[in-house]
Protein backbone atom coordinates (compact mmCIF):
# COMPACT_ATOMS: atom_id res chain seq x y z
CA UNK A 1 0.00 0.00 0.00
CA UNK A 2 1.76 3.04 -1.24
CA UNK A 3 1.77 5.85 -3.18
CA UNK A 4 4.49 7.24 -5.70
CA UNK A 5 5.16 10.82 -6.17
CA UNK A 6 4.41 10.36 -9.87
CA UNK A 7 1.30 8.24 -9.37
CA UNK A 8 0.26 11.66 -7.38
CA UNK A 9 0.99 14.08 -10.51
CA UNK A 10 -1.11 11.73 -12.54
CA UNK A 11 -3.55 11.28 -10.13
CA UNK A 12 -4.59 15.46 -10.39
CA UNK A 13 -3.52 16.01 -13.40
CA UNK A 14 -5.81 13.16 -15.09
CA UNK A 15 -8.50 13.89 -12.31
CA UNK A 16 -8.55 17.83 -12.91
CA UNK A 17 -8.57 17.60 -16.71
CA UNK A 18 -11.78 15.28 -16.92
CA UNK A 19 -13.45 17.01 -14.26
CA UNK A 20 -13.75 20.53 -15.91
CA UNK A 21 -15.49 19.14 -18.89
CA UNK A 22 -17.37 17.12 -17.20
CA UNK A 23 -18.65 19.81 -14.99
CA UNK A 24 -18.70 23.05 -16.75
CA UNK A 25 -21.71 22.83 -19.05
CA UNK A 26 -23.76 21.79 -16.19
CA UNK A 27 -22.52 24.65 -13.83
CA UNK A 28 -22.68 26.72 -16.43
CA UNK A 29 -24.97 26.61 -19.75
CA UNK A 30 -28.32 25.00 -17.38
CA UNK A 31 -27.98 29.20 -15.92
CA UNK A 32 -28.07 30.65 -19.78
CA UNK A 33 -30.99 31.21 -22.41
CA UNK A 34 -29.08 29.40 -25.35
CA UNK A 35 -29.94 30.37 -28.44
CA UNK A 36 -32.81 27.69 -30.86
CA UNK A 37 -29.94 26.21 -32.50
CA UNK A 38 -27.75 25.58 -30.02
CA UNK A 39 -30.76 23.90 -27.99
CA UNK A 40 -31.67 21.29 -31.49
CA UNK A 41 -28.21 20.70 -31.34
CA UNK A 42 -27.76 19.50 -27.77
CA UNK A 43 -31.24 17.02 -28.13
CA UNK A 44 -29.69 15.11 -30.96
CA UNK A 45 -26.32 14.77 -29.01
CA UNK A 46 -27.19 11.51 -27.08
CA UNK A 47 -28.23 9.84 -30.10
CA UNK A 48 -25.35 10.53 -31.82
CA UNK A 49 -22.77 10.03 -28.96
CA UNK A 50 -24.46 6.67 -28.22
CA UNK A 51 -24.29 5.92 -32.08
CA UNK A 52 -20.47 6.47 -32.11
CA UNK A 53 -19.94 4.30 -28.81
CA UNK A 54 -21.73 1.28 -30.57
CA UNK A 55 -19.61 1.46 -34.09
CA UNK A 56 -16.71 1.62 -31.42
CA UNK A 57 -16.94 -0.86 -29.06
CA UNK A 58 -18.71 -3.06 -31.19
CA UNK A 59 -17.01 -2.76 -34.67
CA UNK A 60 -13.53 -2.05 -33.27
CA UNK A 61 -10.80 -3.35 -30.96
CA UNK A 62 -7.68 -0.89 -29.72
CA UNK A 63 -7.12 1.68 -33.17
CA UNK A 64 -8.40 -0.86 -35.85
CA UNK A 65 -11.47 -2.40 -37.60
CA UNK A 66 -12.76 -5.80 -36.23
CA UNK A 67 -11.76 -8.28 -38.81
CA UNK A 68 -15.21 -9.21 -39.51
CA UNK A 69 -14.90 -12.81 -40.65
CA UNK A 70 -12.35 -13.91 -37.63
CA UNK A 71 -14.07 -11.91 -34.87
CA UNK A 72 -17.72 -12.48 -35.05
CA UNK A 73 -19.30 -10.59 -31.82
CA UNK A 74 -20.61 -8.10 -34.72
CA UNK A 75 -23.75 -10.67 -35.45
CA UNK A 76 -24.32 -10.01 -31.29
CA UNK A 77 -25.62 -6.11 -32.23
CA UNK A 78 -28.44 -8.06 -33.55
CA UNK A 79 -29.95 -10.05 -31.34
CA UNK A 80 -29.43 -7.64 -28.90
CA UNK A 81 -30.88 -4.38 -31.00
CA UNK A 82 -34.17 -6.58 -31.44
CA UNK A 83 -34.62 -7.11 -27.65
CA UNK A 84 -33.83 -3.79 -26.87
CA UNK A 85 -36.38 -2.44 -29.55
CA UNK A 86 -39.19 -4.94 -28.55
CA UNK A 87 -38.29 -5.18 -24.65
CA UNK A 88 -37.47 -1.16 -23.78
CA UNK A 89 -35.97 -3.09 -20.83
CA UNK A 90 -32.08 -2.17 -20.48
CA UNK A 91 -31.43 -5.08 -18.18
CA UNK A 92 -32.64 -7.84 -20.81
CA UNK A 93 -30.95 -5.75 -23.65
CA UNK A 94 -27.27 -5.93 -21.50
CA UNK A 95 -28.24 -10.08 -20.41
CA UNK A 96 -29.32 -10.42 -24.34
CA UNK A 97 -25.78 -9.08 -25.47
CA UNK A 98 -24.08 -11.02 -22.70
CA UNK A 99 -25.78 -14.78 -23.63
CA UNK A 100 -25.45 -13.92 -27.69
CA UNK A 101 -21.69 -13.09 -27.23
CA UNK A 102 -21.19 -16.35 -25.27
CA UNK A 103 -22.78 -18.08 -27.46
CA UNK A 104 -20.94 -17.23 -30.39
CA UNK A 105 -17.67 -17.61 -28.22
CA UNK A 106 -18.79 -21.07 -27.43
CA UNK A 107 -19.92 -21.80 -31.07
CA UNK A 108 -16.74 -20.52 -32.60
CA UNK B 1 -54.75 20.30 -12.13
CA UNK B 2 -53.28 17.67 -14.86
CA UNK B 3 -49.79 18.99 -14.79
CA UNK B 4 -49.58 17.76 -11.40
CA UNK B 5 -50.80 14.73 -11.99
CA UNK B 6 -48.05 13.87 -14.53
CA UNK B 7 -44.72 15.21 -12.44
CA UNK B 8 -43.21 11.94 -11.69
CA UNK B 9 -41.97 12.22 -8.14
CA UNK B 10 -38.39 10.57 -8.38
CA UNK B 11 -36.07 9.65 -5.68
CA UNK B 12 -32.69 8.72 -4.74
CA UNK B 13 -33.55 4.89 -4.52
CA UNK B 14 -34.97 5.22 -7.56
CA UNK B 15 -31.80 6.09 -9.02
CA UNK B 16 -30.50 2.98 -7.57
CA UNK B 17 -32.82 0.93 -9.23
CA UNK B 18 -32.10 2.71 -12.43
CA UNK B 19 -28.98 2.05 -11.96
CA UNK B 20 -28.94 -2.11 -12.19
CA UNK B 21 -29.18 -2.70 -15.85
CA UNK B 22 -25.59 -1.25 -16.10
CA UNK B 23 -24.10 -2.49 -13.17
CA UNK B 24 -22.84 -5.99 -15.38
CA UNK B 25 -21.40 -3.25 -18.13
CA UNK B 26 -19.12 -1.14 -16.24
CA UNK B 27 -18.22 -3.83 -13.78
CA UNK B 28 -16.24 -5.77 -16.26
CA UNK B 29 -14.84 -3.43 -17.67
CA UNK B 30 -13.88 -2.75 -14.45
CA UNK B 31 -12.75 -5.57 -13.74
CA UNK B 32 -10.77 -5.28 -16.61
CA UNK B 33 -9.02 -1.75 -15.60
CA UNK B 34 -8.60 -3.15 -12.37
CA UNK B 35 -6.27 -6.30 -13.78
CA UNK B 36 -4.12 -3.63 -16.03
CA UNK B 37 -3.80 -1.29 -13.16
CA UNK B 38 -2.40 -4.00 -11.43
CA UNK B 39 0.02 -5.02 -13.68
CA UNK B 40 1.33 -1.49 -14.62
CA UNK B 41 2.28 -2.01 -10.70
CA UNK B 42 -0.24 0.60 -9.66
CA UNK B 43 -1.06 -0.70 -5.62
CA UNK B 44 -4.84 -1.15 -4.44
CA UNK B 45 -4.27 2.48 -2.99
CA UNK B 46 -3.40 3.97 -6.03
CA UNK B 47 -5.95 2.02 -8.00
CA UNK B 48 -9.03 2.89 -5.71
CA UNK B 49 -8.01 7.22 -5.97
CA UNK B 50 -7.64 6.66 -9.45
CA UNK B 51 -11.61 4.94 -9.70
CA UNK B 52 -12.60 7.47 -7.21
CA UNK B 53 -11.13 10.45 -8.66
CA UNK B 54 -10.36 9.79 -12.41
CA UNK B 55 -13.52 7.77 -12.71
CA UNK B 56 -13.24 7.18 -16.25
CA UNK B 57 -12.86 3.53 -18.09
CA UNK B 58 -10.96 4.43 -21.10
CA UNK B 59 -9.11 7.19 -19.06
CA UNK B 60 -7.77 4.50 -16.84
CA UNK B 61 -6.86 1.70 -19.12
CA UNK B 62 -4.66 4.81 -20.89
CA UNK B 63 -3.40 5.98 -17.99
CA UNK B 64 -2.21 2.12 -16.96
CA UNK B 65 -0.87 1.56 -20.50
CA UNK B 66 0.95 4.71 -20.51
CA UNK B 67 2.66 3.94 -17.30
CA UNK B 68 3.60 0.52 -18.13
CA UNK B 69 5.40 2.27 -21.44
CA UNK B 70 7.14 4.74 -19.42
CA UNK B 71 5.48 7.73 -20.99
CA UNK B 72 5.86 11.11 -19.47
CA UNK B 73 3.45 12.47 -17.17
CA UNK B 74 2.62 15.28 -18.97
CA UNK B 75 1.95 13.43 -22.13
CA UNK B 76 -0.42 11.19 -19.82
CA UNK B 77 -2.70 14.04 -18.66
CA UNK B 78 -3.21 15.37 -22.30
CA UNK B 79 -4.14 12.30 -24.00
CA UNK B 80 -6.66 11.57 -20.76
CA UNK B 81 -7.88 15.75 -21.34
CA UNK B 82 -8.59 14.24 -25.40
CA UNK B 83 -9.86 11.07 -24.07
CA UNK B 84 -12.71 12.69 -22.00
CA UNK B 85 -13.64 15.60 -23.91
CA UNK B 86 -16.28 14.12 -25.18
CA UNK B 87 -17.94 15.00 -21.37
CA UNK B 88 -18.22 18.27 -22.32
CA UNK B 89 -21.04 17.16 -25.03
CA UNK B 90 -22.68 14.76 -22.47
CA UNK B 91 -22.69 17.67 -19.74
CA UNK B 92 -23.78 19.91 -21.72
CA UNK B 93 -26.79 18.12 -22.93
CA UNK B 94 -28.01 17.05 -19.67
CA UNK B 95 -27.76 20.69 -18.41
CA UNK B 96 -31.22 21.71 -19.34
CA UNK B 97 -32.85 19.27 -17.03
CA UNK B 98 -30.81 20.84 -14.40
CA UNK B 99 -31.44 24.53 -14.49
CA UNK B 100 -33.02 25.11 -11.64
CA UNK B 101 -30.59 23.28 -9.31
CA UNK B 102 -28.06 25.06 -7.67
CA UNK B 103 -23.91 25.73 -9.63
CA UNK B 104 -22.70 23.55 -6.35
CA UNK B 105 -24.88 20.93 -6.70
CA UNK B 106 -24.45 20.67 -10.36
CA UNK B 107 -21.04 20.79 -10.43
CA UNK B 108 -21.30 17.54 -7.88
CA UNK B 109 -23.80 16.09 -10.35
CA UNK B 110 -21.01 16.68 -13.35
CA UNK B 111 -18.25 15.18 -11.32
CA UNK B 112 -19.90 11.57 -11.46
CA UNK B 113 -21.38 12.25 -15.39
CA UNK B 114 -20.25 8.58 -17.47
CA UNK B 115 -21.58 7.64 -20.64
CA UNK B 116 -23.56 4.96 -18.89
CA UNK B 117 -25.63 7.51 -16.15
CA UNK B 118 -25.68 10.10 -19.00
CA UNK B 119 -27.41 7.30 -21.03
CA UNK B 120 -29.26 6.47 -18.69
CA UNK B 121 -30.10 9.40 -17.06
CA UNK B 122 -31.88 11.14 -20.95
CA UNK B 123 -34.43 8.46 -21.30
CA UNK B 124 -35.14 9.15 -18.01
CA UNK B 125 -35.23 12.37 -17.60
CA UNK B 126 -37.56 13.44 -19.98
CA UNK B 127 -41.10 13.78 -19.11
CA UNK B 128 -41.98 16.45 -16.04
CA UNK B 129 -40.16 15.28 -13.07
CA UNK B 130 -39.71 16.37 -9.31
CA UNK B 131 -36.30 15.53 -7.46
CA UNK B 132 -34.29 14.98 -10.69
CA UNK B 133 -31.18 16.10 -8.10
CA UNK B 134 -31.50 13.61 -5.80
CA UNK B 135 -32.71 10.45 -8.37
CA UNK B 136 -29.09 11.67 -10.32
CA UNK B 137 -27.07 11.32 -7.01
CA UNK B 138 -28.62 7.74 -6.44
CA UNK B 139 -27.75 6.53 -9.88
CA UNK B 140 -23.99 8.15 -9.58
CA UNK B 141 -23.62 7.24 -6.23
CA UNK B 142 -24.58 3.52 -7.23
CA UNK B 143 -22.82 3.49 -10.54
CA UNK B 144 -19.22 5.37 -8.63
CA UNK B 145 -19.23 2.55 -6.16
CA UNK B 146 -19.45 -0.52 -8.44
CA UNK B 147 -16.44 1.39 -10.51
CA UNK B 148 -14.48 1.48 -7.45
CA UNK B 149 -15.51 -2.18 -6.47
CA UNK B 150 -14.93 -3.65 -9.95
CA UNK B 151 -11.51 -2.00 -10.32
CA UNK B 152 -10.52 -3.35 -6.73
CA UNK B 153 -11.72 -6.95 -7.96
CA UNK B 154 -9.99 -6.51 -10.96
CA UNK B 155 -6.81 -5.66 -9.34
CA UNK B 156 -6.81 -8.69 -6.25
CA UNK B 157 -8.32 -11.81 -8.69
CA UNK B 158 -7.24 -10.74 -11.92
CA UNK B 159 -4.90 -13.23 -12.28
CA UNK B 160 -7.55 -15.96 -10.87
CA UNK B 161 -10.41 -15.42 -13.43
CA UNK B 162 -8.83 -16.68 -16.92
CA UNK B 163 -10.67 -15.48 -19.99
CA UNK B 164 -13.86 -13.52 -19.20
CA UNK B 165 -14.61 -13.58 -23.01
CA UNK B 166 -15.70 -16.66 -22.11
CA UNK B 167 -18.90 -15.84 -20.46
CA UNK B 168 -19.68 -13.17 -22.89
CA UNK B 169 -19.24 -10.22 -20.63
CA UNK B 170 -16.80 -8.30 -22.97
CA UNK B 171 -20.39 -7.66 -24.74
CA UNK B 172 -22.10 -6.20 -21.73
CA UNK B 173 -20.91 -2.43 -22.79
CA UNK B 174 -21.82 -2.43 -26.10
CA UNK B 175 -24.84 -4.43 -25.57
CA UNK B 176 -25.35 -1.10 -23.06
CA UNK B 177 -24.85 1.60 -25.65
CA UNK B 178 -27.12 -0.63 -27.80
CA UNK B 179 -29.96 -0.63 -25.24
CA UNK B 180 -29.44 3.31 -24.31
CA UNK B 181 -29.91 4.45 -28.77
CA UNK B 182 -32.72 1.94 -29.23
CA UNK B 183 -34.18 3.60 -26.20
CA UNK B 184 -33.58 7.23 -27.81
CA UNK B 185 -35.55 6.67 -30.92
CA UNK B 186 -38.15 4.63 -29.43
CA UNK B 187 -38.74 7.67 -26.93
CA UNK B 188 -38.42 10.45 -29.47
CA UNK B 189 -40.52 8.76 -31.98
CA UNK B 190 -39.04 10.77 -34.98
CA UNK B 191 -37.65 8.11 -36.90
CA UNK B 192 -37.18 9.08 -39.67
CA UNK B 193 -34.84 12.01 -38.16
CA UNK B 194 -33.10 9.99 -35.62
CA UNK B 195 -32.42 6.82 -38.60
CA UNK B 196 -30.61 10.05 -40.57
CA UNK B 197 -28.49 10.52 -37.47
CA UNK B 198 -27.80 7.25 -36.07
CA UNK B 199 -26.78 6.60 -40.40
CA UNK B 200 -24.33 10.45 -39.95
CA UNK B 201 -22.24 9.11 -36.94
CA UNK B 202 -21.61 5.80 -37.95
CA UNK B 203 -20.39 7.19 -41.44
CA UNK B 204 -18.71 10.08 -39.79
CA UNK B 205 -16.99 7.53 -37.20
CA UNK B 206 -15.82 5.49 -40.09
CA UNK B 207 -14.53 8.39 -42.27
CA UNK B 208 -12.76 10.50 -38.88
CA UNK B 209 -11.45 6.87 -38.30
CA UNK B 210 -9.21 6.51 -40.99
CA UNK B 211 -6.93 9.22 -39.87
CA UNK B 212 -7.54 9.60 -35.86
CA UNK B 213 -7.33 7.82 -32.39
CA UNK B 214 -10.72 6.19 -31.89
CA UNK B 215 -11.61 8.60 -28.91
CA UNK B 216 -11.99 11.46 -31.12
CA UNK B 217 -13.37 9.66 -33.79
CA UNK B 218 -16.38 9.34 -31.68
CA UNK B 219 -16.49 13.00 -30.77
CA UNK B 220 -16.07 14.15 -34.35
CA UNK B 221 -18.73 11.49 -35.60
CA UNK B 222 -20.96 13.20 -32.15
CA UNK B 223 -20.60 16.53 -33.32
CA UNK B 224 -21.15 15.85 -36.93
CA UNK B 225 -24.33 14.44 -36.54
CA UNK B 226 -25.87 16.73 -34.18
CA UNK B 227 -25.45 19.24 -36.57
CA UNK B 228 -26.49 16.84 -39.47
CA UNK B 229 -30.04 16.58 -37.11
CA UNK B 230 -30.36 20.25 -36.44
CA UNK B 231 -29.98 20.92 -40.11
CA UNK B 232 -32.56 18.39 -41.25
CA UNK B 233 -35.17 20.00 -38.88
CA UNK B 234 -34.83 23.42 -41.11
Amino acid sequence: MSISKEFVWILIGTALVTFIPRTLPLVFISKLELPEYVKKFLTHVPLAVMTALVVQSVLTSGEEWLSFGENLQWIALFPTLAVAVVTRSLLLTVLTGIATAALLVWLI
Amino acid sequence: MSEKTTVENLTFRQGVIDCIPTLLGYLSIGFAAGVIEATAGMSLLEIALLSLFLYAGSAQFIVAGMLTAGAPIMSIIVTVFFVNLRHLLLSAAIAPNFAKYSPLKNMLIGAQLTDETFGVAINRLTGPVANADKWMFGLNVTAHLNWIVANLLGALLGGWIADPERYGLHFALPAMFIGLAAMVVMQRKRYKQDLLVIACSAGSFALAFIWLPSYIAVMVAAVTAAIAGVVMEK
